[in-house]
């Protein structure tokens, strides 16, 4: 299939839309279908061979902040040679309601266009002040998808219409394979975490607690934390006889992140709620490691109601280190956690998610290409 | 007998001479009240013409939809805002004029469009007002706020019970390409 999938922030800042893109685009050409992506970028900017660019960016308040967008004839003028010359089969636009290419691609095209939508806010003035201008471009989208159910909610109360859930992938061949940091997890145990160490709700605090119970009983038990926050204020939350066993790696790298997903005996995520997804939950699952985890809502969902993770009462310090404690003690169970986390996470994975996105291209997809369109 | 006649003229002179005074600088700082709710309503005009205009080339389809839908957003905010907002999305609609007109071509190519070049006429016209009702406003507030601290209206409470004026601050500055552009266009 030729598809054209449209980008409408700038290809090298970082962002969840540009990710999203990126991924997707890789796995269908992984999968063998052609692909371009129209973004704004700099000339200059290094892209990727399946990248046009369509023009730098202009910072711009838009919706309550400022946003790097890319408006105006010039960018108008791109994406309309873009989509004349490609021909594709279907058109995906994403983020078609920002004032960015994707409204300027649906504005400039006809035929089989998938709109997928990101954002999600309680209300914006912006786009009840839009809805003239933005209905006539939105009413070509054939094909509604929303990333998830908040961005769904927002997209029927705010533009009306409905559309298909298909929620973000993970990668997670990315996460499989990795060599341990230096030294871990070692003989006599580990136990880790990933996530902002000064949040609250990522639950560190409860950890600590339940470290300070189990770090007593198994003398030689080292704790691993990776994550934004200050270092010194976690350590000085740790008894002075149990600190030296506590290893703070605070922000790391992409790399180092999996290395440390591959460097502990146990994986902990204490988050006591607010999470909609867990994509570190994810990402742990998908570098196998036995995961011990909050039993919130979401968590539950992933981790199939415990068969691909322990769970324990939510910010029970003493559960988890009951929990954990057995976990440390049972290496076939936590094999076999480990093979049934890589099993699950699979249902997440980008190719099953790039998969379910080309049945929806199937269905819009006809016997006509996109055609630049003949009215203004 | 005489003496205490010319006391008393003299008293009365200075009473009835003190009070042409005071009469005068409260009829003083009314005027600068006036002055100031003036300039305060010209302000007012020429923010809602401005955020009109913006309006007015966001529907005109002369645009991309991406332009428009960034007009349209920005000044729909500067009209709704409240008072403690206003600046805040005055200055934004300051801002997305700036980003959308500073483009390359961009008069160029609504210059040559039927409707354009009077509808950037009409822009250019709508900022450049604002910055000026903006400065005369602000003129109005320096000299109400210097009169009224003086110690006599303050003793004697000759502003009533008005509130002390407040400057109006805002990013206002239009867009570089603006003057010289519509000349040479």
């Amino acid at each position: 299939m030729k598809i054209g999938i449209v980008c409408p922030y700038t290809w090298d800042v970082p962002g969840g839309v540009q990710q999203h893109v990126r991924d997707l685009a890789e796995t269908l050409f992984a999968l063998g279908h052609e692909v371009s992506v129209i973004a704004p970028a700099d000339e200059d900017t290094p892209l990727p061979s399946y990248v046009v660019p369509a023009g730098r960016a202009v910072p711009v308040p838009y919706n309550g902040s400022v946003a790097r967008l890319a408006f105006g004839f010039l960018s108008a003028g791109r994406v309309r040679r873009w989509i004349r010359e490609g021909a594709f089969d279907v058109l995906h636009v994403h983020e078609p309601a920002a004032p960015s290419l994707g409204l300027l691609a649906c504005w400039a095209a006809d035929g089989p266009i998938v709109g997928t939508f990101h954002a999600s806010f309680e209300r914006s003035r912006a786009l009840s002040a839009a809805g003239p201008i933005l209905q006539s471009a939105l009413e070509k989208i054939t094909a509604r998808i929303a990333v998830s159910e908040k961005a769904r909610r927002t997209l029927v109360e705010h533009l009306g219409g409905d559309a298909v859930l298909i929620p973000n992938g993970v990668t997670t061949e990315r996460y499989s394979m990795a060599e341990p940091l230096p030294g871990w997890p070692g003989d006599d145990g580990a136990l880790g975490f990933l996530g902002r160490m000064d949040e609250q709700r990522k639950g560190l605090p409860v950890l600590l607690a339940a470290f300070e119970i189990l770090g007593r009983r198994r003398p030689r038990l080292r704790l691993l934390l990776a994550g934004p926050g200050d270092t010194g204020e976690v350590l000085a939350r740790v008894s002075p006889d149990l600190r030296d066993r506590v290893v703070v790696l605070g922000m790391v790298s992409e790399a180092d992140k999996v290395r440390a997903l591959h460097s502990v005996d146990v994986f902990v995520a204490p988050n006591t709620g607010g999470e909609s997804f867990g994509i570190v939950l994810a990402e742990a699952m998908s570098a196998g490691a036995p995961i011990l985890a909050s039993d919130i809502e979401a968590f539950r969902r992933v981790l199939l109601d415990g068969r691909a993770g322990a769970l324990f009462p939510v910010g029970d310090a003493g559960a988890l280190a009951a929990a954990a404690a057995e976990l440390l003690d049972d290496a076939p169970r936590r094999k076999q956690l480990s093979a049934e986390a890589r099993t699950a996470v699979r249902a997440y994975d980008w190719s099953t998610v790039a998969r379910d996105v080309l049945r929806v291209y199937e269905t819009v997809a006809g016997d006509t290409t996109v055609v630049e369109t003949t009215a203004i | 007998m005489y003496h205490a006649a010319l006391n008393i003229a003299l008293i009365t002179a200075v009473v009835v001479l003190l009070g042409v005074y005071v009469s005068w600088r409260a009829t003083r700082i009314d005027r600068l009240h006036v002055r100031l709710e003036t300039a305060r309503a010209g302000l007012d005009v020429a923010l809602v013409r401005r955020a009109a205009v913006a309006l007015e080339l966001a529907a005109s389809r002369l645009l991309d939809p991406a332009t428009s839908l960034l007009l349209a957003a920005a000044a729909h905010e500067a009209r709704i805002a409240d008072a403690d907002n206003r600046e805040f999305a005055e200055s934004d609609l300051s801002r997305a004029l700036r980003a959308v007109v500073e483009q390359p071509g961009f008069r160029a190519t609504l210059a040559a469009r039927e409707d354009g070049a009077a509808l950037l006429e009409e822009l250019d016209a709508a900022v450049r007002k604002v910055a000026y009702a903006r400065s005369f406003y602000n003129n109005a507030v320096t000299a109400t706020r210097a009169a009224r601290r003086k110690l006599l209206p303050r003793l004697l409470h000759l502003a009533g019970r008005a509130s002390l004026p407040e400057f109006f601050e805002i990013d206002d500055a239009p867009p570089e390409t603006s003057a010289d552009a519509v000349r040479s266009g």
